[in-house]
């Protein structure tokens, strides 16, 4: 099977445009083979937030996905052909869903419920919250909702089928895993001092070197509109994660800066008491 | 010598202020009392600190330590703190006490030997804040993993998506520049490296020291022992994607054979900042944020949270307290959330005995048809955000309806009263004795749950158990009777006690404590007649949406059907004043019932391990915040 | 060992799965045909659970249902101003928001500088918001509403998620029909179903008219047309009935706190 060439499913003896060709002989067989796919998508048993919650209402009676072929939820990725990112992705945890996600086989299909695994959701300002699953895993379908109902989540997984129905097996970008074979791995994130994505490295290097010299690092040009309003935050940002110790804190907030200032006296003060009682005692 | 037991035997029953004087009085040099404005409790020097709380249980009868939590005072006073709050668990209220730190070189001697339940608090301290705990035996970071680069709870750190300290951000209003907040950080992946780090030596080291103490390879002794049959001790890791380990949580273990030498619970795979963020909220906007941490029970999660925060505005001068028809909307909506949750967790403790998703099926049947009242009232199935300060969102609706609004769309029309009167008279009753008949009796899980993962009495105090795990462990402690909320004190309910502390037992007092719940939700229904129409709000009024909530700290706590939950609040005069919290700490029960885990999982076999942490009852989002 | 167990458990389900068939008996052959069958069906009068079959039918949310949030605007065929933003850009939505997901431009009047009430841009991203529903509950304009359309998956998140000023306006009709009794509740409140600012003008205009009215008849008092005399009086009448009920409303809310006070006191 790996040797046949789909290309020649459709030579037929009628002249076919050039760019008709990948249509017509192979619709038929098309729509047999996406048919086939997408009743009987098997998720995998793999639950990570809130959303998983009501993605097990969505499998439950009321809702039932068994309707869609997809009740068979494995949990084991090498059985399952959906991943439902169900939840908030913490960078602890993006690197065994990395892990997971290359252990599926092809054809493998990422569907992100809710808006964390979307976007970060109302977490996406958390340090150990990754905005959204794609920035690692590429994702088919998003379910927007914090958390989508069942309903909507059914229509997530509709909207997946449709997009299944889309595929055509005459085109090798839709069905890479009969042509080039099948796609690389992604590289597992490293957790270090905080997550390092392998593929940036080289980035992360010169942002690296560009700090050490002293430079601003780590943000990216904004609209001179936007920089009168935000940019005296986006400096704190930028920021070297360790901060400084507590008295070097620097800050552009006025308040916060007169209250570090008493602080600062205040401790002043209390050393040279502190002091004069050793001399005394 | 028998004066003195009389005089002891009065002071473990005795109200706070006698147990602070006695400790005054033994400790004249270490204690002090608590005098900032708004706080109370004392204040122990932290040399003393140990023989103090020892002091404190033994003598004083304080057995229960509830809460502990860091603080970091930068800013203000230049110093960390650590909080506890011990109760006895024969009722009453708190003992608050407290040990100061400075920051740098932060340290606070261990608890863990006169409460071992101080355990997981003190290292999420240690991990969060950097509070270092001479005397604890396995300091080691909890949430977040090994080599994380800094403490992230401390005032100073800043998160790569940092905008401002307090919310609301200006930019969002009146010249709100939209932008995705990775356009702030150049990786978009909101991470920040420290500039001193190394990519040619990077090692990720977060595993190692996960194993560093299961007793991993081949132990030499036993080969020698030529008799025997050889065999080498196994490292498993049961998650954190595990079918039956309730979300992301991950437990390593050691196994003999099949049998369980060690078990280590490793969290933090859905530790999602809760309390950073939280300490950037104003004071409402956190009331959303806690429906996500227990998310099958967000109403009381709610609950405890308000009553937190109505604690601290009742030291203003203008606080009026909740009107009685909110504080019955509360109590309906909180016994509404147990039953859900404890039909949620028997149904997937089957799950977890190997009887996979049929009994959750049944189980969770009456869930949709409680989330559907839910969701007519206050807007979400899950996430309810329904209390406010001083009351609730919205009163019932009249009627539970719809409009169609999209193709297809099916309608439903019931009256409320005769809804909720119907659900809590038939519906489910019937499916909570149905259940019973189903379980109580089966061989089955009588053969996999008796006797297994048992928890003494003295255990389960000693390691900070809460709800259902405490009381199937013979411990009467109740928070809606030992320190009682809302209109708790007028309804009449038994707290449900079972004295084997096995699994079994800890599935019947679930099923007990749905009962109970029913017999408080019939006495609500007269009094949701009664009230009909009346306030959910004092005055009648909207509450602001940017409360002032007067300087100082409280503790609310509340029974949740997972155990106690309870919320420590701080609220400085900083540069924003009142309108943020300056702390914000969650007391997790899921989080803390773990700590008995490792104990209850010791000796027995690999497939109980999973019952025994689904006898427990945990959710992530409480867990690991 | 475990032989009967087993069977016990079997036979739950054996009894699950025929009591639908008795059921089905119960309904003979309505039961999914009916509308008010599918109310029975998905309420506490069934027997045991029954699916819905979601693409086929769907559970109509109910009124308090929060989804992502939207605008209103007037409708198109609004005799004053028609397609009008009800936000004047006040900025407490985006201050309430818990996530910080709303992003508002305040709208500025070019020439003088000054702003204008209504909003120049709207955004917000739907992959942060948590649909808590602070921005329709203190929105003090009602200019900001929970949707109900949850049918928003996408394919994109870059251009789909962020819903902006366009995508997010929808007219108040729209609101009238998914929330018929709370945004009944809310006209109640503000006096009429129009914007606020829209009640405020015409009860301007109207006090205006009665003055000029009142003042026309005192003016010419013999020669007063008697149609116009009639029109006015109507006017004067209606506003004296409107102080009236305004009044009686301030009496009861009045009563209803001193009793509450008392309760208080008790």
């Amino acid at each position: 099977m790996s040797q046949l060439d789909l290309r020649e499913l459709h030579s037929t003896e009628f002249p076919v445009p050039a760019d008709m060709q990948s249509n017509v002989a192979i619709t038929s067989l098309s729509k047999i083979y996406n048919w086939s796919r997408r009743s009987s998508m098997w998720p995998m048993l793999f639950g990570l937030a809130c959303c998983a919650i009501e993605m097990i209402a969505t499998a439950a009676s009321r809702y039932d996905t068994a309707r869609f072929g997809m009740e068979v939820m494995r949990a084991t990725p090498r059985q399952s052909d959906l991943m439902i990112v169900s939840g908030t992705v913490t960078k602890k945890m993006i690197v065994p869903i990395v892990r997971l996600y290359n252990q599926m086989p092809e054809p493998k299909y990422v569907l992100a419920m809710g808006a964390c695994a979307s976007g970060g959701g109302p977490f996406k300002e958390g340090y150990n919250v990754v905005s959204g699953i794609d920035q690692y895993v590429p994702v088919d379908v998003y379910v927007p909702g914090c958390p989508p109902t069942p309903q909507a989540l059914l229509n997530g997984l509709i909207a997946l089928q449709k997009r299944i129905d889309g595929q055509s097996l005459g085109n090798m970008d839709d069905v890479p895993w009969y042509g080039v074979g099948p796609s690389d791995p992604v590289p597992v994130p490293i957790l270090g001092p905080d997550i390092i994505d392998p593929r940036q490295m080289e980035m992360i290097r010169a942002q690296a070197e560009r700090a050490a010299s002293g430079e601003s690092y780590g943000t990216r040009e904004l609209p001179a509109a936007a920089m009168d309003v935000i940019a005296p935050r986006t400096e704190a940002a930028a920021r070297p994660a360790q901060a400084p110790a507590a008295a070097e804190v620097a800050t552009d907030d006025p308040d916060r800066a007169e209250a570090l200032r008493k602080r600062e006296e205040a401790l002043a003060r209390k050393r040279a008491r502190q002091a004069a009682q050793n001399l005394d005692s | 010598m028998a004066d003195q037991t009389i005089n002891s035997e009065a002071l473990k029953t005795g109200d706070i202020s006698a147990a602070v004087d006695y400790l005054k009085a033994q400790y004249p040099d270490a204690i002090s009392d608590d005098t900032r404005e708004g706080y109370n409790g004392i204040i122990i020097a932290r040399d003393q600190l140990v023989e103090v709380a020892r002091a404190m249980r033994d003598d004083l009868g304080f057995d229960y330590l509830s809460n502990a939590a860091a603080v970091d005072y930068l800013g203000i006073e230049d110093s960390m703190e650590m909080v506890y709050h011990a109760y006895r668990t024969s009722g009453g209220a708190a003992l608050a006490f407290k040990a100061q730190t400075p920051r740098a070189q932060a340290e606070i001697p261990s608890l863990i030997e006169v409460w071992p339940g101080a355990d997981f608090q003190e290292r999420e301290a240690y991990d969060l804040h950097g509070i270092a705990f001479p005397g604890h035996p396995n300091l080691r970071r909890i949430l977040l993993w090994d080599g994380f680069d800094g403490h992230p709870l401390r005032k100073d750190w800043q998160e790569a998506y940092y905008e401002e300290d307090h919310k609301p951000f200006e930019s969002r209003w009146p010249k709100g520049f939209v932008r995705r907040a990775e356009e702030l950080n150049i990786y978009g992946k909101n991470v920040k490296y420290p500039a001193d780090l190394d990519l040619n030596s990077l090692a990720d080291t977060s595993e190692e020291s996960v194993y560093a103490n299961m007793g991993l390879g081949v132990d030499v002794q036993q080969l020698d022992n030529g008799d025997e049959l050889q065999t080498d001790k196994l490292v498993v890791n049961l998650g954190p994607h595990h079918p039956s380990t309730h979300g992301v949580f991950r437990m390593v273990v050691t196994l003999n054979g099949e049998t369980v030498e060690k078990l280590e619970p490793v969290m933090g795979y859905l530790h999602r900042n809760h309390e950073k963020i939280g300490e950037r909220n104003a004071w409402l906007h956190n009331m959303p944020f806690t429906d996500r941490l227990d998310y099958i029970s967000s109403m009381s999660n709610n609950l405890g949270y308000a009553l937190a925060v109505e604690q601290l505005l009742a030291r203003g001068a203008r606080y009026q307290p909740p009107t009685y028809r909110a504080e019955v909307v509360r109590v309906l909506m909180v016994e509404l959330t147990r039953i859900v949750n404890h039909f949620w967790a028997i149904g997937f403790l089957l799950n977890d005995l190997g009887a996979f998703f049929t009994p959750a099926l049944y189980a969770i049947n009456e869930r949709e048809l409680i989330l559907d009242f839910f969701e007519a009232v206050a807007g979400s199935r899950m996430m309810c955000n329904y209390m406010r300060f001083g009351g609730i969102y919205k009163d019932l609706p009249e009627r539970i309806h719809a409009v169609a609004n999209l193709v297809n769309d099916k309608m439903r029309d019931y009256d409320t009263m005769d809804y909720l009167v119907e659900l809590i008279n038939e519906r489910i009753p019937r499916a909570v004795d149905q259940l019973d008949q189903y379980l109580t009796d089966s061989e089955i899980i009588r053969a996999r749950t008796i006797g297994v993962g048992y928890l003494p009495k003295e255990m389960a105090i000693a390691y900070s158990a809460a709800g259902p795990l405490l009381r199937a462990s013979g411990v009467s402690y109740d928070v809606r009777r030992a320190d009682p909320y809302s209109i708790y004190p007028e309804l009449d309910f038994d707290v449900a006690v079972r004295y084997n502390g096995d699994i079994y037992d800890r599935y019947l007092i679930r099923l007990d404590e749905m009962r109970e719940s029913l017999r408080i939700l019939r006495q609500l229904l007269p009094r949701l007649e009664v009230t009909h129409g009346e306030p959910i709000m004092p005055g009648g009024k909207q509450g602001p949406y940017m409360p002032r909530v007067p300087i100082g700290e409280s503790y609310g706590h509340v029974e949740n059907p997972k155990g106690e939950l309870g919320y420590y609040v701080v609220s400085a005069g900083d540069a924003k004043g009142t309108q943020n919290p300056w702390r914000y700490h969650v007391r997790a029960p899921s989080f803390i019932n773990l700590t008995a885990l490792g104990q209850m999982c010791r000796g027995h076999k690999v497939a109980d391990i999973v019952a025994i942490l689904g006898s427990i009852d945990i959710v992530l989002g409480e867990t690991d915040r | 060992m475990y032989g009967v167990g087993i069977l016990k458990g079997l036979g739950v389900t054996i009894k699950h799965f025929i009591d639908t068939y008795v059921d089905d008996i119960r309904y003979a052959g309505r039961k999914y045909m009916r509308q008010e069958n599918f109310e029975v069906r998905q309420g506490l009068k069934a027997q045991g659970a029954f699916t819905v079959q979601y693409p086929e039918e769907k559970i109509a949310v109910p009124e308090r249902f929060r989804f992502v949030p939207f605008l209103i605007v007037d409708d198109a065929d609004h005799p004053e101003r028609p397609g009008h933003d009800w936000c004047t850009s006040c900025g407490i939505c985006a201050k309430v928001c818990p996530p910080q997901c709303i992003w508002i431009v305040r709208g500025e009047n070019p020439q003088t500088g000054r702003p204008i009430p209504e909003p120049e841009a709207f955004f917000i991203d739907i992959d942060i918001c948590m649909n808590c529903g602070y921005c329709s509950e203190f929105c003090p304009f009602d200019a900001i509403k929970m949707d109900h359309d949850y049918e928003l998956a996408s394919y994109d998140r870059t251009g789909a998620h962020i819903h902006d000023k366009q995508k997010l306006s929808k007219p108040f009709s729209y609101w009238r029909t998914i929330a018929p009794t709370t945004a009944a509740e809310e006209a109640e409140a503000r006096g009429g179903w129009e914007h606020t600012d829209v009640i405020k003008e015409r009860k301007k205009a109207e006090a205006a008219a009665a003055k000029a009215a009142k003042a026309a008849a005192q003016a010419e008092q013999a020669e007063a047309a008697p149609e116009a005399e009639a029109q006015s009086e109507q006017d004067a009448e209606a506003a004296k009935a409107e102080r009236l009920r305004k009044r009686e409303a301030a009496l009861a809310r009045n009563r209803a706190r001193k009793e509450q006070e008392n309760q208080n006191d008790e």
